[in-house]
């Protein structure tokens, strides 16, 4: 028994951890079933009375929730799709490709990771007004297109193709982009796969700059018109809670789907550098 | 003389065509702004200016030197020092913590718990601010709910200066260990079993193994979750913006929140360029100096 | 569908952006030709809404904008004059709305804005706690205010009962400021280009309000006072400072035994003037130089703060109508309450109206917190004051200096 103790001890210390994490969340999901005011009282209620769906029912329809799921569903879509055609082929190129000036540029292009995106926002915003991208969903997606983060993924895990795969294929005559599409591509479906989740997570939740862009209620995206209504509806705790769960639900489902594709672009990113 | 294949790399012209949609696009909307931006840090670039543009001066270093002058700058430097120092070794203290609890031999259902444990970094950082904002509730809240049962009286998370950016840290922490834990798990996973064992062999109880073989083998590892923490945390906004808008008494006013404010409320955008560019300096100053370290302590 | 129709597209802010909706179905009937499209922004958002909305020529055609914004809109350009409109509308110089009110819609003659609505302060005070301490009706000055304080601090004192006879809060700006107008304003000097906080006029409604926390005559910080409505009813606070919202609130919030305990009363002033001065806050509806629809914009105001429109919206929100014949209604001649806020409009001292002014008074809010708490002296805090405005305003002392200077 004697033995045991340590395992008992640190598994209750891991259920322990599990419930904090947890908490918040489900006390989310929890008040948003609540009746309005039920949240607010004291001591705080851990499970609705009598569970209603009324918040949820009430956000389309009084707070157009459909249309700002909409933008960012098009938005996060779109930054994928277009992020992980730029960011493949330069981490293919960087990869595989030797080109004057290849290990400097990386390395610049690295250190540049340091800067905060915050710096670039103030002059980005009349750049994009000048070409007129103010208020649309292409400006928004415009940071997020290329990333140094995908760029350097992308390049870790091309550099395991073995080359001789790639001499085949040269050998049959094949055009360097049909290389890229047709062998290349496939064989990095694993990362590729991480890059679409993170820069999908990445835009969904992104929150300072589709602030600053949309000018136009109707354009917000989710976390833009939470945070919106979360300043007029102080006191709708529970409507400000199934709102929540709301924007949280489909990049949670995304990630439990896909988890260990997730992970995989973590640990590549991070063990290795 | 080998005959070299000229088919072994791909000729360069192509690899330029390659990491061309990406570098222009990195170019343009990345590179051109921070120049722009550092250019206009040096100008009265204001609302009048909106106005029209015949009222924008070159002004040097004077935006710079009204920031440093500021007590709003020098709180802001407080604060987000305040949340990088505290926040920083605290989160990665915890990260690691449970790292090693969830790579022990002892634990069960592994994976179960690196789920649950990864799954507030995945959320929107606005949704979990707002839910928050109720747990932190003084009265009705779930956070001083739980401390009645420690016999802790209520504590106004939000409305005391002093009790603000603890909060802020505490959510901070709260949403981000998952991360770094990952990373941390990978780099334990790394370090070989027979190093243990040695030092098992010579009669290590489990601190001194943590000490002689974890440490110095996560060392790399550990260097790098620094840096890339140290370097969000500097950048605090989100948390601040839509919890406290800065408050109360300015407490939680971080660098980028002031950024923001004097660059898109008040609309001095000269101003707020000058701040963002100490931020980076600031940035760029903590990191080299965690690389020094690191290099010393390598040696 | 009606695709015929004109769309112009309103901005506003807070409550007001969704209570205005219930008007906008009977403007359409009225105006068929004209389809109102409106979007709501809380007030945390608004400005910088209107200014990235300005920058990515974004605008909308008519807005609700603070007036104490309008000022830097003005600057700004972007805002339509609207004189000639109220010319040919007959109400030049807009004679029905409270003086005090429009003047901080003028700017260099020009009239920028129409006022929707006013948000002047008042006293509201307990009658009961006033009447058990001796007194039996609200001071009309602030000496006698300081009687009062005095009179109730000790008795509440000596019977062991922790009480403020006032609240003012740190975290507002207005008691101050309200002080300062009293006091003679002259709050900037030199065409408005220099800060006169460390002067005569507003070292005097400083110091005064200072002594108020360090006589403990309001309590200072926002942590004692969790709920405002609780601490009122509990007799923790007697006194407060505040708009027209609150007169809603205080129905709701306080027990039906104590509702015939509370009233309101116009301020007390700082000199042999009755009512003391208050401010005239509140919004206003402006067009929007970049609108392409410009008349039907103005259409739209000109329902909008008709009397009856204001009459009904105030019915709606209990936001005060700016024009003196809205008050003869029957529903706000029956709010006993009203009255007040009728005589104190009669008495409202306007703002400078600088772009830089709401920076300005949401840094001197932060030095009244730090005054009320701290160790410096009243000159101490007001020169260092006065020298973060001169800062704030250095870029308008130049500008203003180069057109003196200028061709």
């Amino acid at each position: 028994m004697r033995r045991r103790i340590p395992a008992i001890v640190l598994n209750a210390g891991l259920i322990l951890i599990a419930v904090v994490t947890l908490a918040p969340v489900l006390w989310m999901i929890s008040a948003s079933f609540m009746a309005p005011g039920e949240a607010g009282t004291f001591p705080p209620r851990l499970v609705p009375a009598h569970p209603t769906l009324e918040h949820y029912l009430l956000l389309p329809e009084r707070m157009h929730l459909i249309r700002y799921f909409i933008n960012s569903a098009v938005i996060a879509c779109f930054a994928t799709l277009l992020s992980l055609f730029f960011n493949s082929m330069a981490g293919y190129a960087f990869a595989k490709f030797r080109f004057k000036g290849r290990d400097v540029l990386f390395r610049f292009l690295l250190s540049a990771m340091v800067i905060p995106a915050q710096v670039t926002m103030l002059p980005l915003f009349f750049m994009l007004k000048k070409m007129g991208l103010i208020n649309t969903y292409l400006g928004v997606m415009i940071p997020s297109l290329a990333s140094i983060f995908g760029i350097f993924l992308v390049r870790q895990f091309a550099q395991s193709i073995p080359d001789s795969l790639l001499e085949a294929a040269r050998m049959d005559g094949a055009s360097d982009f049909k290389i890229y599409r047709l062998v290349v591509l496939p064989l990095c479906k694993p990362i590729l796969l991480t890059l679409a989740l993170f820069t999908f997570m990445g835009t969904w939740n992104d929150f300072m700059w589709p602030l600053i862009v949309m000018t136009d209620n109707s354009n917000y995206t989710l976390p833009v018109a939470l945070a919106n209504l979360a300043g007029e509806h102080v006191q709708d705790t529970e409507l400000m809670m199934a709102g929540s769960v709301v924007t949280v639900l489909p990049v949670v489902i995304l990630f439990l789907a896909f988890q260990k594709h997730y992970v995989r672009g973590i640990m590549v990113g991070g063990v290795k550098e | 003389m080998t005959l070299r294949p000229r088919y072994r790399s791909g000729s360069p012209a192509v690899a330029y065509l390659f990491i061309a949609p990406a570098l222009v696009a990195i170019g343009i909307f990345f590179v051109v702004p921070i120049v722009a931006a550092f250019m206009m840090s040096f100008t009265d670039f204001d609302i009048y200016a909106l106005g029209s543009l015949t009222f924008v001066r070159f002004v040097a270093l004077e935006n710079y030197l009204r920031a440093l002058d500021a007590p709003l700058f020098w709180q802001a430097i407080r604060n987000t020092f305040y949340f990088v120092l505290v926040g920083g070794p605290l989160s990665v203290a915890v990260s690691l913590g449970i790292a090693l609890m969830v790579n022990s031999r002892l634990a069960r259902f592994k994976s179960f718990f690196r789920t649950i444990y990864f799954l507030p970094v995945v959320t929107s950082l606005v949704a979990v601010a707002i839910v928050w904002r109720y747990v932190y509730h003084p009265r009705a809240g779930l956070l001083n709910y739980v401390l009645s049962f420690f016999g802790v009286s209520p504590v106004d998370w939000l409305g005391n200066p002093d009790m603000a950016m603890p909060a802020i840290i505490l959510l901070a922490v709260w949403k981000n260990f998952g991360y770094n834990m990952l990373i941390f798990i990978a780099g334990l996973q790394n370090i070989q079993d027979d190093l243990y064992d040695a030092a098992r062999i010579d009669g290590a109880g489990v601190w001194k193994q943590f000490l002689n073989v974890t440490v110095p083998m996560l060392a790399p590892t550990t260097v790098f979750i620094v840096v890339i923490t140290v370097i969000g945390y500097f950048q605090l906004f989100a948390e601040p913006y839509v919890m406290t808008q800065g408050g109360p008494l300015n407490s939680t006013l971080s660098l980028v929140m002031l950024m923001y404010e004097q660059g898109f409320r008040w609309w001095s955008m000269g101003y707020a360029a000058s701040i963002a560019f100490l931020l980076f300096l600031i940035i760029l100053v903590f990191t080299a100096i965690q690389i020094f370290l690191r290099r010393r302590a390598l040696v | 569908m009606r695709d015929d129709r004109v769309t112009i597209r309103f901005w506003a802010f807070g409550n007001e952006g969704e209570n205005v909706q219930a008007l906008i179905p009977e403007f359409e009937r009225d105006n068929p030709g004209i389809h109102v499209m409106t979007q709501q922004i809380p007030w945390t958002a608004a400005h910088e809404k209107l200014l990235t909305g300005f920058a990515g020529d974004a605008t909308p055609d008519v807005c609700q904008l603070g007036n104490t914004w309008i000022p830097e809109f003005a600057v700004l350009n972007a805002l339509e004059p609207l004189g000639t409109y109220v010319t040919i509308a007959g109400e030049s110089g807009l004679p029905d709305f409270f003086s005090g009110v429009v003047k901080m819609n003028v700017i260099d003659s020009t009239l920028y804005g129409i006022p929707w609505y006013v948000d002047t302060r008042v006293l509201y005070y307990r009658k009961d706690i006033l009447g058990d301490a001796g007194f039996s009706r609200p001071p009309r000055t602030w000496a006698e205010m300081l009687r009062m304080c005095q009179v109730i601090k000790t008795r509440a004192k000596s019977r062991g009962i922790l009480r403020y006879p006032i609240f003012l809060p740190t975290n507002e700006w207005v008691p101050v400021i309200i002080l300062g107008v009293q006091a003679g304003g002259h709050f900037l000097k030199d065409g408005n280009t220099r800060g006169n906080f460390s002067g005569k006029e507003f070292t005097r409604a400083f110091s005064f309000l200072t002594s108020m926390y360090r006589d403990e005559y309001s309590p200072t910080g926002m942590s004692l006072i969790t709920n405002l409505y609780n601490s009122f009813a509990d007799g923790l606070i007697c006194m407060y400072i505040t708009g027209p919202w609150n007169i809603g609130e205080f129905r709701h919030r306080i027990p039906p035994a104590l509702q015939d305990a509370w009233m309101t009363a116009p301020l007390p002033s700082l000199d042999d003037q009755i009512p003391g001065a208050s401010l005239p806050l509140g919004t206003s509806l402006v067009i929007f130089r970049a609108s392409k629809h410009k008349s039907e914009a103005w259409t739209f105001i000109r329902f909008l703060t008709a009397r009856q429109q204001m009459v009904n919206f105030y019915r709606i929100t209990g936001n005060l109508p700016p024009r003196q014949s809205a008050w003869t209604d029957s529903s706000l001649r029956a709010n006993v309450y009203m009255r007040a806020f009728y005589d104190q409009l009669q008495r409202v001292d306007p703002l400078p109206l600088i772009p830089e002014w709401e920076q300005v008074v949401i840094r001197l809010q932060q030095y009244v917190e730090l005054a009320a708490t701290g160790t410096k002296t009243v000159d101490e805090t007001l020169h260092e004051f006065d020298r973060e405005v001169d800062r704030m305003l250095e870029k308008r002392r130049w500008i203003v200096e180069q057109h003196r200077a200028g061709p």
